[in-house]
């Protein structure tokens, strides 16, 4: 970490400004985990830090070390890749858990499990608009 | 060769991986292409579904499309949660029909729905091929609708089917 004060200007500049953003961004993420509401906006929140959070300091990281060694390193690249396609798996897997749970407690305003298609529920004017190509129905309560 | 060979892409990205965590010298090469090839050929034993691309040159479109993409919306999200949570819109959920099938393509637009702030993919129904989607700062359903469709799902389509 010596040579950290030896860093040309224009590449400690780069590195503090993708480092804040990064930081910033899974700081802000993670506050907006803990202030939101429901389980299905908090999910939102730390996409941000799986996104530019990560981007931002790999960034940094890859032109820190790049500079520090005199060569292109770009393993650090790994990283973003590996969180960038694991991520969905776990937010599948809270989300549908949500889901089943809102579903047998009845939750409002949860999508039902299979679009309505007995008659009773559903008009026949819906079922037709539902029928069409470009059908949009999120089944509210 | 096919049955030596099962799964280039797979043999390439893992010899990509090893070449740049180990450092780029011809052993290193050697030893990651063998690792590769043994892994493939694990992966073989497991036949997964192959990924067919049948147009290659629309990858850096995607890419490109869904890089400006995750940017703004990672700026809208960071504005929102800045904001104490108020937004113009409200968060909800939306049903979409899907068109496209191939579980490859499928795969990727969970990862672009995901690593998008402000779009969560909450199921997908197979035999009914609609996907749920939570959004969190709904104001006009068909402007999703049509993000989802004609940006993502078309160029997936074009790719993969």
């Amino acid at each position: 970490m010596n040579q950290a004060s030896d860093l040309p200007l224009w590449a400690a500049l780069l590195i503090a400004i993708f480092l804040l953003i990064g930081a910033g961004l899974t700081l802000i993420g993670s506050f907006g985990l803990y202030r939101l509401r429901s389980f299905y906006d908090r999910i939102h929140a730390p996409t941000l830090g799986t996104s530019w959070g990560t981007a931002g300091i790999v960034i940094a990281s890859i032109v820190y070390f790049s500079v520090v060694e005199s060569r292109l390193i770009l393993h650090h690249l790994l990283i973003g890749a590996f969180v960038t396609v694991t991520t969905p798996v776990t937010l599948i897997l809270l989300s549908r858990a949500a889901l089943y749970r809102d579903r047998a407690e009845n939750g409002p305003d949860i999508p039902l499990l299979e679009p309505p298609n007995n008659p009773s529920e559903v008009s026949s004017t819906e079922k037709e608009s539902a029928d069409s190509h470009n059908n949009t129905h999120t089944i509210e309560k | 060769m096919s049955r030596l060979f099962p799964y280039p892409l797979l043999v390439v990205s893992l010899v990509i991986t090893w070449l740049m965590l180990a450092g780029f010298s011809l052993n290193q090469f050697l030893l990651g292409l063998i690792t590769a090839l043994i892994a493939a050929l694990g992966l073989a034993a497991l036949s997964p579904v192959k990924p067919r691309f049948r147009r290659w040159d629309l990858l850096p479109k995607l890419f490109a499309i869904v890089f400006y993409d995750i940017v703004r919306s990672n700026i809208a999200v960071a504005g929102i949660i800045l904001h104490g949570g108020k937004r113009i819109g409200k968060s909800s959920f939306m049903a979409i029909p899907l068109d496209l099938r191939d579980p490859t393509g499928l795969a990727i637009l969970a990862v672009i729905i995901t690593s998008t702030p402000g779009t969560a993919w909450i199921d997908y129904n197979s035999t009914r091929s609609i996907l749920i989607l939570h959004i969190f700062d709904l104001v006009d359903k068909t402007a999703w609708l049509n993000l989802i469709k004609n940006r993502y799902e078309y160029l997936l389509r074009e790719i993969f089917e």
